[in-house]
């Protein structure tokens, strides 16, 4: 029987990239969140914080592994499961592959030296040692995103004869979808790991006592979720004014907005019927006018200026408005924590804020994958948009299917034993007795 | 030197040095599980882990860098290899997975245990072994292109003597290179008992070695003339390599200066690794990719070396510090740090 090696090999890879983003996130988000906690440790000549980083590490480490592997093996799919992809894009975008690379032996470099040499540097020499791993792990999503900036704006090359000449590898990186890419994937990174650590401390004091170590926690990670909430809110209207400009059917899929028009609505939710007319939907006029061009009345291209065998699925319109919903939340959630702890008077330990807290951290992982989800599918049927089609360039290899079988396997394993050593690893160790065998005496303010 | 000729250079430089670091990793996994079942792990584990621990990740970089960089310079590679090599090259990616990230698990999560150990072990030898294929493949005849598509005869690899001999050696010189690195290891941690155990290990591997090196010679006669002239031809570097393993062989014999001997045991590879690797000249794959006509263009070709010197400025002093830290720190290589 003749299965569809196209679907398979888009199962598999997304299947590979679906797992990898987790993973990859926190490698690029959280990274920075020790650092932070560590040189505030060092300034205040505050163990807590100190030891927020020590903990934080080791948890780290751990997902660290889980994403390496799992970046190998989605480096070496390209290759296998597109070969044909591969060997046209290579010729344009290898750079930043090869860039990412480095950027990664940088980082797990420092890595190693960062996790063997708590007590053999003094401290800022430490804290110094952790800046090249977020510097490193901030780089290597910047290539790779460089890459699939490409993949949906490709540039820095001219087609002759079906081949790609007149290569200009800078320019092919630095294309149109780069700069908003870049910012919306850095953005949600560092937000998604805030929205992780604080989840953790959220759920420790709900369920022991509120201890000052989860409080410290809590605030300095809520902080960093708003800030990069923000920041991030910020990244997504550029990017979506980026999309009206150069990707317009990506937006107007997501958007289901078939007809070009002046002071276009912004579509929340709802469905489609046959004749392709939106019910039930939220309906916020004029939005999204403002959305792709910072102006109630621009103009906003329609689907119908793009041949229907070139649009994107429709189905995209939800993964864009969860990803949206939740990125909102995520600034709602941490601004209210904000405003209950600058008010003396309440309490922002309260049982419900902190519950939305510990659902902050899977949100903003599924907004992460919605989000994905919709980069990708947005940008059907194409692999390199306008010049090679997904189909084009799969393999034709008839083993794809159990290939498809045995990593969801691998996956599975993978999965279920970080859960289980990460369990392991905090379950009888809890931060308090671990502050009070390394710093004795914490209880009476003694910092040494 | 054309940029393509610099290209292939780094990267089988890159492969070279993927060799020595796995070689250390893979071997030491299988010796840290035979140790385990020969009731000798507690004179050998604590060794293998001081060294192991903060470089593994070094050492899966050597092989990532490797494959990006050849789908880099010749992108023509990911065609053939990348359409026919989806089932061993997937299988190898699951075993590294397992490898990596139990040794992870474990080192950095919990407690000993032997299932684990026995992963690790067997994934040491098995990695090598599937990775050794991609060398046999290069040599042509396994992998052929008809009707626009690209595949892989199984029965002929499986069925080759070349393709099994190339397995054997890889693994006799895994077990080989790092046994000798652990006995250098040992030796600078002035642990008697460890250094005695794996360098009878070195001495236990050496012999196979140079058979199994001589086996594979013989066959590679047999399935391509062309690459074995190519190598007769440069019969000084493989006098070299030999002699260089007689130096390391006396070293290890003669109790002394393990350090020597590992450098000697690197020379060793080195000559042949790169005896083989000009021999192969100019194919990548046989004969369907060249280095010239499998290059990728001018303007990428700079980039890419360009963006390797940028790297390696970066790379190095902080290879060296990583190398002080944990190889050349004698407190540390003791445990005392």
């Amino acid at each position: 029987m003749e299965l569809d090696t196209v679907l398979m090999s888009r199962l598999l890879t997304a299947l590979t990239l679906g797992f990898h983003i987790i993973f990859a996130t926190i490698g690029v988000g959280v990274p920075l969140m020790i650092s932070i906690a560590e040189f505030i440790g060092i300034r205040k000549k505050d163990p807590h914080y100190t030891m927020l980083a020590r903990r934080w590490t080791r948890g780290f480490i751990i997902t660290v592994a889980i994403g390496v592997v799992t970046g190998t093996a989605i480096g070496l799919q390209l290759s296998l499961v597109w070969p044909n992809f591969m060997q046209v894009a290579g010729n344009v975008i290898a750079l930043p592959l090869f860039m990412e690379v480095f950027a990664f032996f940088f980082e797990a470099i420092f890595l190693g030296i960062y996790l063997y040499t708590w007590d053999r540097f003094k401290p800022f020499t430490h804290w110094l040692m952790s800046l090249p791993i977020v510097l490193g792990a901030g780089m290597s999503a910047v290539f790779i995103t460089t890459v699939n900036g490409f993949m949906n704006t490709p540039d820095g090359f001219e087609v002759e004869n079906g081949q790609f000449v007149a290569v200009n590898p800078i320019e092919a990186m630095l294309n149109a979808a780069t700069p908003t890419k870049v910012f919306h994937v850095l953005s949600s990174a560092y937000l998604t790991a805030a929205a992780l650590l604080a989840a953790i401390a959220a759920f420790m004091i709900l369920k022991k006592k509120a201890s000052d170590y989860h409080k410290k926690s809590l605030k300095l990670m809520m902080t960093m979720v708003f800030l990069f909430g923000a920041l991030n809110v910020l990244a997504g209207d550029v990017s979506a004014k980026f999309l009206a400009e150069h990707q317009p059917e990506k937006l107007a899929a997501a958007e289901w907005h078939f007809e070009t028009e002046e002071g276009a609505d912004l579509i929340l939710f709802g469905w489609l019927n046959d004749a392709h007319e939106v019910r039930g939907e939220i309906r916020i006029p004029n939005f999204l006018s403002f959305l792709a061009h910072g102006d109630f009345n621009a103009e906003v291209t329609g689907l119908e200026e793009t041949p229907q065998e070139y649009w994107p699925p429709l189905w995209v319109h939800y993964m864009f408005d969860l990803m949206v919903m939740i990125g909102f939340a995520l600034v709602g959630i941490s601004l209210l924590f904000l405003v209950f702890s600058w008010f003396k008077r309440w309490n922002e330990h309260n049982r419900p804020l902190l519950w939305l807290i510990v659902a902050s951290g899977p949100l903003a992982f599924l907004a992460i994958e919605f989000g994905w989800i919709y980069a990708e599918e947005g940008r059907q049927p194409w692999i390199i948009r306008g010049y090679m089609t997904v189909e084009e360039a799969a393999t034709t290899s008839p083993y794809i299917g159990w290939m498809l079988l045995l990593f969801l396997g691998l996956y599975i394993v993978l999965g279920t034993a970080c859960v289980v050593v990460l369990r392991k690893l905090f379950r009888n160790n809890p931060a308090e007795d671990e502050l009070e065998k390394h710093y004795p005496g914490i209880e009476k303010g003694d910092h040494s | 030197m054309s940029y393509e000729l610099i290209g292939i250079a780094v990267l089988w430089i890159f492969l070279y040095g993927y060799l020595i670091v796995a070689s250390i990793d893979f071997g030491a996994g299988f010796f840290a599980f035979y140790a385990k079942i020969t009731k000798k792990d507690h004179i050998v584990s604590q060794l293998i882990s001081r060294y192991l621990s903060p470089v593994w990740e070094i050492t899966n970089v050597f092989f990532v860098f490797f494959f990006v960089g050849v789908v880099g310079f010749f992108p023509d590679t990911a065609y053939y290899y990348g359409s026919a090599l989806l089932v061993p090259a997937s299988f190898a990616i699951v075993l590294l997975a397992i490898r990596g990230s139990f040794y992870a698990f474990e080192n950095y999560g919990s407690k000993q245990s032997t299932v684990y150990l026995f992963l690790y072990g067997a994934t040491g030898l098995l990695i090598p072994a599937s990775l050794s294929v991609a060398l046999t493949l290069s040599e042509g005849g396994f992998i052929v292109e008809e009707n626009g598509a690209v595949r892989l005869q199984y029965l002929e690899l499986f069925t080759s003597p070349l393709s099994w001999s190339i397995v054997a050696l890889a693994l006799v010189s895994v077990l080989f290179i790092s046994a000798t690195f652990l006995t250098f290891y040992a030796n600078r941690a002035n642990d008697q008992p460890a250094l005695n155990l794996v360098r009878n290990y070195a001495l236990f591997w050496s012999t196979p070695t140079i058979i199994a090196a001589l086996t594979a010679f013989i066959f590679l006669s047999q399935h391509n003339e062309r690459h074995f002239n190519n190598m007769m031809d440069l019969w000084w570097m493989l006098g070299l390599s030999v002699g260089f393993f007689m130096v390391a062989m006396w070293l290890l014999y003669s109790e002394r200066n393990y350090g020597l001997a590992f450098v000697s045991v690197m020379l060793q590879f080195f000559f042949a690794f790169f005896a083989y690797g000009i021999g192969h000249y100019p194919y990548i794959l046989d004969p369907y990719i060249t280095i010239q006509e499998g290059a990728t263009n001018p303007a990428m070709g700079i980039a890419l070396v360009v963006a390797f010197l940028g790297g390696l400025v970066l790379l190095i002093p902080s290879l060296i510090l990583v190398f002080r830290l944990f190889l050349f720190d004698a407190d540390y290589v003791k445990g005392k740090k």
